[in-house]
């Protein structure tokens, strides 16, 4: 086995008790002394710090902005010239099958383009993104700093004793703030369906910052463990998991994150990765659809459980592609795929557990209220 | 009281086994949220899954001690399964069985075995 690297928090991670696991190649908490649960309630009600150092943090530069923004549309089918300086947007990369290769959050900072990829797949995006756009561009990777996210009804609250501007933001601004000393990049964005922010603080400056924040009675470390139930609530997806490179946007119900200026018909249609297929796909209804599923009764339906039309018989329809207990919904939560035909809300389907066949019903995502603030 | 590899506890009373997980399987398990349990009355072989107990995390069994027969269930866990991680060694007892022969007890492991099994 490799050595797992660490984060720049890592030996905070220890002092406060985490439980630790290698996560994409990281020696990363899983929980701490609170355990999931608790950490996941403390998000959804005051505030939770989680360590995301090991995404992929890449800056993009080397000409104006509108250069750089047509330049990146050639990878994403995102509209990202019409994206405001300071704003950020949900992305995809997609391969020339249409298959979603990774996605990502981009932020248009003025005189550079900043991205974060999933870690898991940072080496591989970090290569395409050199091969397609350099030497035109310059795509710098940032490894010397550290990653995280502040998520929960009193984030707000809490960054703005360190910096009051923090409280202008709204949902998905980018600004570059002074925090306990540091020149933070914040982000008002997330993964927890809550309001928050994550912050890209220098190395050396993580630890001071993370012990800053949470000498805040309201917040607590959180682990990957609670990031998890809190994404699946939120209906949001786990790539790999929910997503992968045989997933299309439109069965993955991320049509809406491809903006009309890149659809069939906009200013800009197509001109990215597997823009046909994508396209086509958007245009003639998918044969299947990422569907929020909830199983009657307590028992968790994870990952991997088939999902049957009928409470006995026949062939598989679907598989639930994500899965646990909700700890806000107070009970199992799923996602899946299911045939088109089968996607309405409210269609009741049959998991198989242990050999049982459960019902699960169909329903919209997410399972519990974005607390955004737009 | 005994102990299985496996982390449970058996304790034997009144001619009955009583099963059960221990603090360190609860505390490596995290969040109960989920117990199914078997009916009272099952015939049962050891090792064969008797109990599924799911965490936030993972899904994980207990397995049968003994041959015998499953005598009473603790069907408070199915309403109230944090009792698992809130007192795994007293009330968050899974189920009483009647050991069909209960020589494979002196197998299993005393407390100070068990302690060293773990680490402790």
């Amino acid at each position: 086995m490799t050595d797992l690297l660490r984060t720049p928090l890592h030996a905070l991670h220890l002092e406060l008790g985490g439980k630790m696991v290698g996560f994409a190649g990281y020696d990363m908490p899983v929980q701490f002394p609170a355990g999931i649960m608790a950490e996941h309630t403390h998000t959804r009600q005051k505030a939770g710090l989680f360590d995301v150092s090991h995404m992929g943090q890449v800056v993009i530069s080397g000409a104006d902005w509108e250069a750089l923004a047509t330049a990146f549309e050639t990878l994403v089918p995102m509209d990202v010239l019409g994206l405001k300086e300071g704003r950020q947007r949900y992305g995809l990369f997609t391969d020339e099958t249409g298959g979603i290769t990774d996605d990502l959050m981009f932020a248009n900072r003025g005189d550079h383009l900043f991205v974060v990829v999933n870690a898991a797949c940072k080496d591989q995006d970090i290569a395409h993104m050199k091969s397609a756009l350099e030497p035109a561009l310059d795509v710098a990777p940032v490894t010397d700093r550290a990653l995280l996210a502040l998520q929960g009804p009193a984030a707000e609250n809490v960054l703005s004793k360190l910096a009051p501007e923090a409280a202008g933001m709204k949902f998905m601004d980018v600004k570059t703030l002074m925090l306990d000393g540091a020149e933070c990049w914040v982000s008002r964005s997330g993964y927890t369906g809550e309001d928050g922010y994550e912050i890209s603080v220098p190395s050396e400056h993580a630890e001071s910052l993370a012990r800053c924040l949470l000498d805040h009675d309201d917040v607590l470390p959180i682990g990957l463990g609670a990031r998890d139930s809190l994404r699946l609530e939120a209906g949001l997806c786990l790539y790999g998991h929910d997503i992968d490179t045989t997933t299309l946007p439109a069965e993955a119900s991320l049509t809406w994150a491809i903006q009309k200026a890149r659809r069939q018909g906009g200013a800009r249609e197509g001109g990215f990765p597997g823009a046909e297929a994508v396209l086509s796909q958007m245009q003639d209804g998918p044969a299947r659809k990422r569907v929020g599923l909830r199983p009657e009764g307590r028992a968790p339906m994870r990952e991997g459980v088939e999902l049957f039309a009928e409470d006995a018989g026949g062939e598989p329809v679907g598989t639930i592609t994500s899965g646990g207990f909700g700890p806000t919904v107070g009970g199992p939560v799923a996602m899946g795929y299911v045939p088109a035909d089968k996607a309405e809300p409210g269609t009741v389907l049959y998991g198989e557990l242990r050999g049982k066949r459960l019902p699960v019903t169909v329903s919209a995502m997410p399972f519990v209220a974005a607390n955004f603030k737009r | 009281m005994k102990y299985t590899e496996e982390h449970e506890w058996l304790l034997e009373e009144d001619g009955l086994i009583v099963v059960g997980i221990t603090a360190y399987a609860a505390e490596q398990m995290g969040d109960v949220v989920f117990v199914e349990l078997p009916e009272e009355g099952t015939e049962i072989t050891k090792d064969d899954e008797v109990v599924v107990i799911e965490s936030v995390k993972a899904a994980s069994d207990i397995l049968a001690p003994l041959d015998g027969e499953i005598v009473e269930v603790n069907s408070t866990l199915a309403d109230n399964p944090a009792l698992v991680n809130d007192d795994p060694t007293g009330d968050a007892w899974f189920f009483k069985m009647k050991p069909s022969d209960l020589s494979p007890m002196d197998d299993y492991m005393d407390e100070a075995a068990y302690k060293e099994f773990i680490g402790d």
